[in-house]
Parts: C-alpha cells; structure tokens; sequence
C-alpha cells in the first residue's frame, strides 16, 4: 500500500469574524493521519482542537471560515470539493461523534430510523434493508437487544447507550476517518472505559483512523499512537504519545502533565496541592504578541513576548513550538 | 391514549367550576339589573312596584348563595338558565350564535396559519435576507395593527373603495361575507405564528441534532424534512393551540364591529341589557372551547413528542 497519509492538513487557519474584523482562531495547524492511525489532540478548552475537527469534515458555520491552508483527504483537496461531493465525503468516508450525547441525537425520532438513515443517503438502501442494516450496527456497538431497541426514543436510553448510538452511526458507512470530538467527557467514568474500548476496538477491526480529541491527555496518551498539544488555536508540540509522558518538550505540555491527579499519590507523598497552570486560555481576539503561552509560562525570557517561535523538529521525531524547547 | 384524553377531560372540571363561580360572583357584585337596564340613563327608577315585580320573576330576591347554589344545580344538567329577555333557554340562544362563531375563528385562525408559518419557515431558512425583512415587518406590523382599525380600514377598500366584498353582516351566510372578518380577526395571530415559526426554526437550526444530521451528510432539505420540521412543529403547534383561545375571545370586537351573529356579539349586547343567563352561559362556552382546544393540542404534541408521556 502506497504511504500516502489518509488526512494532511498543511498550515490550517480558521478566522472568526467579528464585525468585519477576522481573528486567527486556530493558525499555522500541521498535522498528518495515516491509514488506520490513531491520533489525539489535546487542550485546554478554547484552543481550538473542536473547530480543527469541524473543518476537516467541511462543518465550520458563520461566523467561523476556512482562512487559509490545505486539507487533503485521501489525496484530495476537500475545500475544492463541491458542495454536494463534500456531502458524499461526509459521513461515508468522514464521520464524527459529538462531545454530548443527549442532544446530538434527535428526540423525536426512534434511534433505529437515525441509524438507518445512514444507509439510505450513502448506500441507497431501502428503508426496509436499512432498519435491518441498523439492527447490525447496534450490536456492533454492544447494544443489548437491537431489534427491540431500534424503536426506542433518545430520552428512554442512558447517556452511554446514547453515545453507543452515536457510534453506531458513525461507523454505519466504515468510514476511513472517525473524528471523535470529546466523546467520553459528558459520561460517568466506568461508562467512559467501555466506550473508548469500543472505539478502539471497532475503528481497528475495519481500519479506520481515527482522530481523538479531548482535554484529557491521560485519555489521549492511551488511546492513540501520535499526540498534538494544542494551545490558543497553535499546535506546540506533536509526539508519540509515550515520549509526551516520559518528556514532554513545551512548557504548556509539561504543565498539563504535571496537572495530571496521581491515583495513589497521596499516601506515598502525603497531602499536596494539585499542580495547575496559573491563568486561562486568552480569547482569540486577544492572543498575546509573541509565543501565544508567554503570559502563562515559567520559562518566559524576554524574546518571548516578542518573537513567535517556529517549529523545531525533535531528535526522535516529532514537533515543538517553543525558543526554550528542553 | 384514551386514558390520557379522559384525564385531561376530568382535569378541565375544576377548571369549569372555578370560572362559573367567577363569573357568577362578578354579575352578582356589578350595578344594574335587567329591569334596571330598561331605564334610559340605566339607574332612575320606572316603577318601585314593576322593578319588584321583574326582579322577583327573575329570581333576584333571594339571596347570592341560594341563587348560586341553584346556578350551579342547573349546571350540572347542562341547564345554563333562561334568557331574561327573549324567555328562551340560554343553550339555544348560545347554540344558533355558535356556528357563526365556529366559522369566523377557525376561517381567521386558518388564515393565520396558512399565511404565518410557511412566512415565518422561509424568514428562518434565510434569515438577514430580503423575505426575512418583509416579514418580519409585516408581523411587527401585524401585531400592532388595532383590529378594530383594521376592520375598518379592510371595509373601506374592500368593501366601499372596490366594491368586491360586503362590508359587514352574515348574509346568506355565504363565504364571501367570511372574508373580511376572518382577515381583520387574523392577522395579529398571524404576524404571532409567523415570528413563534421563525424563532422554532432558527433555534433548531442551531440545535445538535441538526449538526449531527449535516455531519451525516445529509443535504439541507433532507435536513428540514427529516429532522427539522417535526421538532418545529411541537412549538408551532402549542403557539396555534393558544392563538386559537385568543382569537375566540377577541372575536367579540371584530363580530360587533362587522354586526356578525356570534357569541361575541351576543355577549356584548347580553352585558348592556344585563341579560345574566346569557352572559354567564356565553363566557362559560367560551371558556370550554378554549379548554376543548388547548386540550386537543396536547394529545396532537402527545402524538408528534414522545417525550411527553401518557400517563
């Protein structure tokens, strides 16, 4: 198989236009997806990660526009496509799973009919194959009793059947690409293991690649081979997921990883305060000159209220943005 | 579901009996009887011996409570009393208004509804355009517009200007006597429907299922038809349940003003000539459809929702 990725995506900025004014919201994103490959970005909220995703799934809405740079998709340019290819693309071949369960489904329609519309727009299925096409996909998804279920309401299910839902829906069509944008934050943590095992586990047996995002990076360096820490709409650094553990080059990374809770921490090292990075994410309308974490960072020097770091490539691969990369 | 509608019919009880004794308590508390009404000035005396004698006929002797006691006893055998002034029970006087009323309300709520939703849809699919701005104009306007004025003016153009509709009565009951007072009647809930569609429909836009249905790439119109229009629905169908109760009650200025034989009208003149039965049994009916209506709009969003349970 040719080693062309399955999603590059080359100096991607997205604005936000306010009053006519455009703010770089997310700016200068590089990133590439092989085949097959799990890849996680990571950040605080407001960094961007969530409009990345809707813009490569062609998505993004007023007041939000593609600014500038390439997404290929399959060696396809997508915002050369038509409207009507770009919808094709989308679901069949892209596909996403929300952050909120309970309100990404609609509540007046059973959930087998909202499954089945997937193979009746992609596979021009009839109505009659696709509930039972639908039928397949929930147990595929580990749901207890399809044929009895597909004709349950979104509001008579649990928010993790909901999500299993959502996944089934997803993955209908064995799209090549699963953008999974917050999916476990809105459930209960033991709800969250099964439903990130399910992706794992479904997205591997057909190959699909998938792209995680969450504020989680515990989540994240589990789930995925390459990680992206995002932060004030830059990517800072990109690694594999065990190195960003083991050393983590950007101060924003470190931060994060040293927030991290430590099961078991307190009775080996007794009572401490858990470590935070002081300040909040900037709104885009107000990026900082310079580095976009000067403000937040420990190891601020003077050229980094003033110039912006360029990338750096790291010795065992990867990237990071910073003029004190350790 | 047939539980559920008897429910809510039981539920409407209380509710009747609470308005019947508002309204009993009301009439027995204002000014003026029906032998006092005779009068010119509607205070001066005719005649000690003959106010009397009427109030006596009329039952006006005994004190409130027994009087009210007997009120609701006739009640419940749907007995609503008998007119002071044509000596006809008030149900059959109430029952030959009832069709034209029938007829203006659900000719002006139609109005409304064929007129304002589709306006308020097509505002909401583009909103900031040209169609967004008439619109929502013509609603604004709608809304402020007096009906009274506004019945005036439409018998000025359509009837005394152009000559093509009668200005006012019933006629031969014919449609084109419905026209004009279904329009003066029909336009504020119309400019309401209009803009309650157009908020139902941008707010869904915004909702998540409607993102999940576009990253199913799904295109716009399967949008609208598969997931939108059911959700708007539910909101529009609530908005028409109590247009409908408003309507029925502002009937009584555009059926005076057009001279038509309604309730509306009947009340009006039942008030002046203090013709009680009448009055109360009008309101009472009045009341009922309005309960009768917003009860058959929840079993209708009971159907479309299923969120909203049954029992």
């Amino acid at each position: 198989m040719s080693e062309q990725p399955l999603l590059e995506v080359e100096n991607l900025r997205i604005d936000l236009t306010v009053g006519g004014t455009k703010f770089p919201a997310v700016q200068d994103v590089s990133f590439t997806i092989k085949r097959g490959e799990t890849f996680g970005l990571v950040g605080e909220s407001g960094c961007g990660k969530s409009i990345t995703s809707l813009a490569l799934i062609g998505l993004l809405r007023h007041p939000l526009s593609i600014g500038a740079g390439t997404i290929r998709f399959d060696g396809r340019e997508i915002q050369a496509l038509s409207p009507g290819e770009m919808r094709k693309l989308r679901g069949d071949r892209i596909s996403m799973i929300f952050q909120e369960p309970m309100t990404a489904l609609n509540p007046l329609s059973p959930i087998g009919r909202q499954i089945a519309e997937m193979f009746v727009l992609h596979r021009g299925a009839t109505w009659k194959e696709a509930e039972r096409l639908s039928i397949e996909a929930l147990a595929n998804v580990r749901v207890p009793a399809p044929e009895r279920r597909i004709k349950d309401y979104p509001h008579q299910l649990s928010g993790g059947m909901r999500q299993r839902v959502m996944i089934a829906i997803a993955l209908a069509c064995e799209p090549d690409l699963l953008l999974a944008d917050e999916p476990t934050t809105a459930l209960d943590v033991t709800v969250q293991a099964e439903i990130l095992e399910l992706i794992r586990d479904l997205s591997a047996a057909k190959g699909t690649a998938v792209l995680m995002i969450s504020h989680d990076l515990g989540l994240i360096a589990n789930m995925c081979r390459r990680v992206g820490v995002m932060y004030a709409g830059r990517l800072v650094e990109e690694r594999f997921a065990t190195e960003v553990f083991q050393s983590p080059s950007h101060p924003y990374t470190s931060g994060l990883v040293a927030s991290l809770p430590l099961l078991g921490a307190r009775s080996k090292y007794g009572r401490q305060r858990l470590k935070e990075i002081s300040g909040v994410v900037p709104p885009v309308a107000a990026f900082p000159t310079g580095c976009r974490f000067n403000p937040r960072c420990y190891a601020a020097t003077e050229v980094c209220g003033t110039e912006d770091p360029g990338v750096t490539p790291l010795a065992r691969g990867g990237l990071v943005r910073c003029h004190h990369h350790e | 579901m047939l539980s559920f509608i008897v429910r809510r019919l039981l539920q409407t009880l209380p509710i009747i009996l609470a308005v019947a004794a508002i309204i009993f308590v009301l009439f027995s508390v204002i000014p003026g009887t029906f032998a006092s009404s005779m009068s010119d000035d509607g205070r001066s005396v005719l005649d000690a011996e003959v106010m009397a004698r009427m109030n006596k006929e009329f039952g006006y002797d005994d004190p409130v409570y027994i009087r009210f006691g007997k009120y609701i006893a006739d009640l419940a055998t749907f007995d609503l009393g008998t007119s002071f002034r044509s000596r006809q029970p008030v149900t059959s006087v109430i029952a030959d208004r009832l069709w034209p009323t029938a007829q203006l309300t659900l000719a002006s709520m139609l109005f409304a509804i064929a007129m304002g939703v589709p306006l308020g849809f097509i505002a909401a699919l583009r909103p900031g355009s040209w169609v967004d701005m008439v619109s929502m104009v013509t609603a604004v306007s709608g809304l402020s517009l007096p009906k009274f004025w506004l019945g005036l003016m439409l018998m000025y153009l359509f009837a005394l200007v152009l000559g093509w509709l009668p200005s006012f009565g019933y006629g031969d009951g014919s449609l084109r006597y419905l026209i004009l007072p279904s329009i003066a009647l029909g336009v504020a809930p119309m400019a309401l429907l209009a803009r309650t569609t157009r908020a139902a429909v941008l707010e869904i836009m915004n909702a998540d299922f409607v993102r999940t249905a576009r990253a199913k790439g799904m295109s716009e119109r399967r949008v609208v038809q598969w997931h939108l229009t059911r959700n708007a629905l539910v909101i529009v169908l609530t908005t028409i349940g109590l247009q409908f109760g408003t309507v029925i009650g502002q009937a009584v200025v555009v059926e005076k003003l057009f001279a038509w034989p309604g309730l509306g009208s009947l009340l009006v003149d039942s008030v002046t000539l203090r013709d009680i039965p009448v009055v109360q049994g009008s309101i009472l009916v009045i009341v009922l459809l309005f309960l009768l209506i917003n009860m058959l709009v929840d079993v209708l969003c009971a159907i479309i929702d299923p969120r909203i349970k049954y029992s």
